[in-house]
């Protein structure tokens, strides 16, 4: 089993840089039976390369998910933000003495409509990765949430959550400003709100930090994301004191979004482009935005407290047990 | 601790304890003051007026959804054990004469955790308070999400919330009480958006269970992190009370929070959930 992407995706890097070398030649090549035979030997390639892109996400398992959901170049938050909407304004601070970089926001316009946005924000480098702290967010990024859900109730926007996060932090800081709470509380404010809320899980849902800002009418997950009450190698760690283990927890735990859709958590699946949304960002962009907008489109007409009671019916139903 | 035994020994102090003094004293070290975890039926016992308490919700059964390993194996040896069906007993009754929707939590059952019956069992204690205008109490004993029904688990976190802001909005006071240990999922829902959050005192309190944290690479930390203590200090909590005092002070928080209830909402004997 592959403990990272870059580990389980290597040998498609290899025939991908194959071929850009190959390209490379073919450019400078000036021989023109050379160049020719240069690019067919690229044309039978990339067919290889299309063709085991097919066969690897035809099947994806539960580990492998997890590895595409935390793939490195997979669109983030912001990703989304610059290709689906317009007039994003960043807005920072939770009003009590503290700023968070894993939970970033604020309002947009979608197809000239104001919405609110908020999602978590991992980073590419390794500077940036510790600036936004590694996607895990801690009491302030959800309180600077709440204001902002304060805000789209005030001003009558719907509000749409980017998820992807391995889990809230769990440092010591977190646990002094009351993680805990803030991650409840968040919850409770979104359970309050009279306007339309979708939330999508992009990459990683990871468990208290992820539902803190999906507590929404709407949830969907793409294709290769995951969602758990626990993250596959802290799972292993209890079950088996193994870390190592994570790929047997990813499957016991049924975290990708097949299970999710079936165990009634969510309510749309939504298609990633071929060979995942890290093959071509601006295309996923479009599918989530098309979801996003057909999803508030039927919200939309609803009264304000119909969209809130719909909401408390869908949770409320969670959960599967029997009556004797 | 079986109490047909004349002695025992304080889990904290190690000190040698008369069986009928340690319960005389709601199995508190004498010495050391160390709170003893309680089983649910005798948390009740203590803490609400005799006879008062009709249990509801027993119907409900926890399935394997998820067809996790060990699951039924756990479930069944912890049903076994405890003589109950899940981590949580709800119901309702009285104190100090005042009807409230109250749920409490059994460490000994799978560690207290929470899957879909215990969400549900909390849930429908909210929302019977706030049908019915009483105040609801949650005392609180878990080390999370139950992990075995995965996602199941962690929309109960979403669902029990939901159902306390449900109280807020009907105006029903919701009070939690945080004991020996609190933890991760159940923390960070229905737990800590209660009006009033008390604790007993030494309680283990926090977010990240020790080998998740580790897992996360968190390593030094204080002494007193993760206790009521700290959690006190840091503002997430009204009050620490002491075993002793806490059927009074929930009494008169009953009695302060709720005296409006009386006027403005009928009050229901026995709600029929
Ligand atoms: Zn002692």
């Amino acid at each position: 089993m592959a403990k990272n992407f870059d580990e389980w995706n290597r040998p498609l890097k290899e025939l991908e840089d194959g071929i850009d070398k190959l390209k490379d030649f073919a450019k400078k090549e000036t021989n023109p039976a050379k160049k020719t035979d240069l690019e067919s030997k690229i044309d039978e390639l990339e067919k290889r390369r299309d063709n085991y892109i097919e066969v690897m996400f035809q099947r994806l398992g539960p580990w492998e998910k997890v590895l595409v959901a935390r793939a490195p170049k997979r669109p983030y938050t912001l990703d989304y933000i610059s290709a689906i909407f317009t007039d994003f304004v960043e807005l920072q601070g939770d009003r009590r003495g503290f700023t968070d970089n894993a939970i970033i926001g604020g309002p947009a316009m979608l197809d000239g409509k104001p919405v609110m946005v908020v999602g978590h924000q991992k980073g590419r480098n390794i500077q940036e990765r510790q600036f936004r702290n590694f996607g895990m967010a801690k009491p302030e990024g959800y309180r600077k949430a709440i204001r902002l859900f304060d805000m789209a109730e005030r001003f009558r926007m719907p509000v749409i959550s980017f998820v992807d996060t391995p889990a809230a932090d769990p440092g010591v800081e977190s646990e002094s400003r009351g993680i805990s709470e803030a991650i409840a509380a968040g919850m409770f404010k979104m359970f309050e709100l009279t306007v339309p809320t979708v939330a999508i899980v992009i990459g990683e849902g990871g468990s208290g930090g992820a539902i803190g800002i999906a507590a929404s009418n709407r949830v969907l997950m793409l294709e290769h994301s995951v969602y758990s009450v626990i993250p596959p190698e802290g799972c292993a760690a209890i079950l088996w004191r193994m870390p190592e283990r994570g790929a047997d927890a990813a499957t016991a735990l049924k975290l990708t979004a097949e299970h999710a859709l079936q165990l009634g958590i969510i309510d749309e699946i939504v298609k990633e482009p071929k060979g995942g949304a890290h093959r071509d960002p601006l295309e996923a962009s479009q599918i989530v935005k098309s979801a996003i907008t057909r999803h508030l489109a039927e919200l939309t007409p609803l009264a304000p407290g119909e969209i809130k009671n719909e909401r408390y019916e869908k949770f409320r139903k969670m959960g599967i047990f029997e009556v004797a | 601790m079986d109490k047909s035994q004349a002695f025992l020994q304080c889990a904290n102090c190690k000190k040698i304890l008369f069986s009928i003094e340690f319960e005389q004293n709601l199995r508190v070290c004498p010495h050391c003051g160390h709170h003893h975890r309680l089983p649910a039926k005798l948390r009740i016992d203590l803490t609400f007026d005799e006879g008062s308490f009709q249990e509801l919700d027993t119907d409900l059964r926890s399935i394997d959804p998820l067809s996790f390993p060990e699951y039924e194996e756990k479930r069944k040896g912890a049903e076994a054990k405890t003589g109950t069906f899940d981590s949580i007993i709800s119901g309702s009754a009285r104190i100090d004469d005042n009807p409230v929707s109250i749920a409490v939590a059994d460490f000994t059952f799978m560690g207290g955790s929470m899957g879909s019956v215990a969400g549900e069992k909390i849930t429908r204690t909210l929302e019977r308070a706030a049908e019915h205008g009483m105040p609801a109490i949650v005392f609180c004993a878990s080390g999370g999400a139950r992990m075995q029904e995965g996602l199941l688990s962690l929309m109960q976190m979403a669902k029990t919330t939901a159902a306390a802001a449900r109280c807020a909005e009907v105006g029903v006071p919701y009070i939690a009480v945080f004991t020996d240990p609190t933890m991760a999922g159940v923390l960070a829902s229905y737990a800590s958006i209660a009006d009033i959050i008390i604790a007993e005192p030494k309680a283990l309190v926090g977010f990240a269970g020790a080998r998740v944290a580790k897992q996360a690479g968190v390593s030094k930390v204080p002494d007193d992190f993760q206790t009521a203590e700290f959690v006190f200090k840091h503002g997430m909590l009204d009050r620490i009370v002491p075993r002793k005092e806490m059927r009074s002070t929930l009494s008169t928080l009953v009695k302060t929070l709720g005296g409006n209830l009386r006027t403005e909402l009928i009050k229901e004997d026995v709600p029929h959930g």
